[in-house]
């Protein structure tokens, strides 16, 4: 297991990277990222029951990015954990690249879904979950969600059928980051509460601080068991944009470009 | 639902004329659910999903004898597409059933985003379409289907003619790569094949051959369109009649030599005549540099009347002696009025 120390220096990684390659493109979605960092490093480096090398294994755990416009935090985590060479990544959204602002799982190795429409998510986790149970598997299948996400009305027919189904092993993670494109979801379509609402479609109910590893490690661990009838969710608290001052809580960077000695200067703060 | 009615008659239709008149009292309904359990007995990957609608399209045939791969999701139909295409990306075959309108319209961008794209094996079955759902109106029909699943890339869409075509084509779809939209009637199609057929994708089926004209029909109206052959022939004037029911891909040879051979063109669908088979088989003319005598016989761009279904297909001159007036118009008069 590795420390709290070596997973925060994960999610400093997966915000570099973000920033980096962001710069290919000219233009993406930093501050949805950097608000589940801490989640994404959490999950892959020490949660997620998974093996690089065969990114096919029918009993790994999946994981469904459901507010995929986070790819480019995943595809850096998937190429240090080996499914691919890390200089792939240098192709980033560069004509017929596997890479694009939203994962292709037919084209990148570890991605177990494609997505980039919002709301999805949560019914292919039901499948996936359904699937596992039909095969005999133990795998979980967590999936990925934004709170701006949850005024999708499909994301409540899954969180129906999945406790309907008593599919113990679908975990939903919420990066509860405050902020759409508009501006607040409180605002524009308020989400809370996030944890009753679930509660009431007959989940199981954590709630944490998302940058807070010690306290997503121990929502991970307080998990029932591998094969439970409960549907599982944790609502993490977060900030979008957080680790960079300008971007934090700002509608201004969902999705945006650092140029010149801004891209300097965000680096060299991501880096204290 | 009373212990007498039968399951097929669950929407309560007492017209039982299917779209040419014949009467379909003795036709067997669904035959999907019946057939897809007797291949599950040797195919563990097969599923069946369906959205509260299984009393009405039989699914419940399939649930009886595999209870623990049947998945009623409720009347949540979008939940049900991704989540068959969940079951799909985990190594599954699912079979996911609703009204056509349903399917096609409400789920069109989880068909396109969560099967079509990531090429998954999921296979939507859109059943009472067209305007068979008759007097339940608009929104229980599916007359825009064809067009909007023909332009989706990487899904296939067929058309069933009957019940051993549907048989034919359920078997053909289990190791087809891809996702695939499967275009059902009511369900009380007359006979054409007598027997299941053998069947490729990409190949229209020729059930009567003719010098004078060619109509290309699909789904429900290949039967009537074998009618209206028939009458045509005691005018003297001889038919070539395909069942296209494969509509993506298109069998695009056998258009050609259609225009060529017989150099009159119709066709007819139970579906709006924009963008579905007859622009299908527009598209493949001219871009082949063919202008034969052409009409698109169909559903006009208008929302339907309230109706019986045979009365609708009289309207529209979709039943038998519809079709061949038409077609006597075509040869006549040339081209569409």
């Amino acid at each position: 297991m590795p420390t709290t120390r070596e997973l925060a220096e994960k999610a400093r990684f997966v915000r570099t990277e973000t920033v980096r390659l962001t710069r290919i493109a000219g233009a993406g979605h930093y501050s949805a990222v950097f608000s589940c960092a801490e989640i994404l490093a959490a999950l892959y480096y020490a949660e997620l029951r998974l093996d690089p090398a065969r990114p096919d294994w029918p009993d790994r755990d999946r994981f469904v990015m459901s507010k995929g416009h986070a790819a480019i935090g995943l595809y850096p985590v998937l190429a240090d954990l080996g499914y691919f060479d890390p200089a792939e990544l240098d192709s980033y959204t560069r004509l017929g690249s596997p890479f694009g602002d939203h994962p292709d799982m037919k084209r990148i190795a570890g991605v177990d879904f494609s997505s980039g429409s919002l709301g999805h998510g949560l019914s292919v986790g039901v499948g996936m979950a359904l699937a596992g149970r039909l095969a005999g598997h133990d795998h979980r299948t967590w999936v990925l969600l934004g709170d701006g996400e949850l005024a999708e009305g499909q994301i409540w027919e899954a969180a129906t059928s999945a406790s309907h189904y008593g599919l113990g092993d679908l975990v939903a993670v919420v990066d509860a980051n405050q902020l759409g494109i508009d501006g607040f979801v409180a605002d524009v379509m308020g989400a809370e509460p996030i944890d009753a609402r679930f509660a009431a479609f007959g989940w199981g109910v954590q709630r944490v601080d998302g940058h807070d590893l010690p306290a997503l490690l121990a929502a991970f661990a307080a998990l029932p068991a591998r094969g439970g009838t409960v549907p599982q969710v944790i609502v993490a608290d977060t900030v979008k944009g957080k680790g960079v001052a300008r971007m934090e809580l700002s509608p201004d960077w969902h999705v945006g470009n650092l140029a010149g000695a801004d891209y300097d200067d965000v680096l060299t703060e991501l880096a204290r | 639902m009373t212990e007498t009615q039968a399951p097929a008659e669950f929407f309560g239709f007492k017209d039982s004329r299917s779209v040419d008149g014949t009467d379909t009292r003795a036709i067997p309904a669904f035959v999907f659910g019946e057939e897809l359990a007797d291949l599950a007995e040797q195919d563990d990957r097969i599923v069946v999903l369906t959205a509260d609608l299984g009393r009405s399209n039989r699914a419940t045939d399939f649930g009886a004898r595999h209870p623990e791969r049947f998945v009623n999701v409720g009347i949540a139909e979008k939940n049900m597409i991704t989540t068959a295409a969940g079951m799909a990306a985990s190594g599954f075959v699912p079979f996911a059933a609703t009204f056509g309108s349903f399917a096609a319209l409400l789920c069109a961008e989880q068909i396109r985003t969560d099967c079509a794209y990531p090429n998954l094996p999921v296979r939507v079955l859109g059943h009472h379409s067209g305007m068979s759902m008759g007097f339940y109106g608009t929104s229980h029909h599916s007359l825009e289907d064809l067009g909007m699943m023909r332009c989706i890339a990487d899904l296939t869409v067929v058309c069933a003619t009957d019940a051993n075509h549907l048989r034919a084509l359920l078997r053909l779809s289990l190791d087809h790569p891809g996702a695939m939209y499967l275009r059902l009637g009511r369900g009380r199609d007359p006979q054409v094949y007598d027997v299941v057929p053998d069947l490729a994708l990409g190949r229209a089926e020729t059930l009567r051959d003719g010098s004078d004209l060619t109509i290309v029909a699909t789904g429900s109206e290949v039967h009537p369109a074998l009618r209206a052959a028939e009458e045509l022939a005691r005018d003297g004037i001889t038919t070539r009649v395909l069942d296209m029911w494969t509509i993506s891909p298109l069998d695009r040879e056998a258009v050609v030599d259609a225009a060529r051979t017989t150099g009159a063109v119709l066709t007819v669908e139970e579906a709006n005549v924009t963008g579905g088979l007859g622009s299908a088989v527009a598209e493949c003319l001219l871009d082949a540099g063919l202008a034969p005598r052409f009409r698109r016989h169909g559903v006009p761009d208008e929302h339907v009347p309230v109706g019986p279904p045979a009365a609708l297909y009289a309207h529209y001159r979709l039943d038998g002696p519809g079709i061949a007036a038409v077609a006597r118009e075509l040869l006549t008069k040339g081209t569409t009025p």
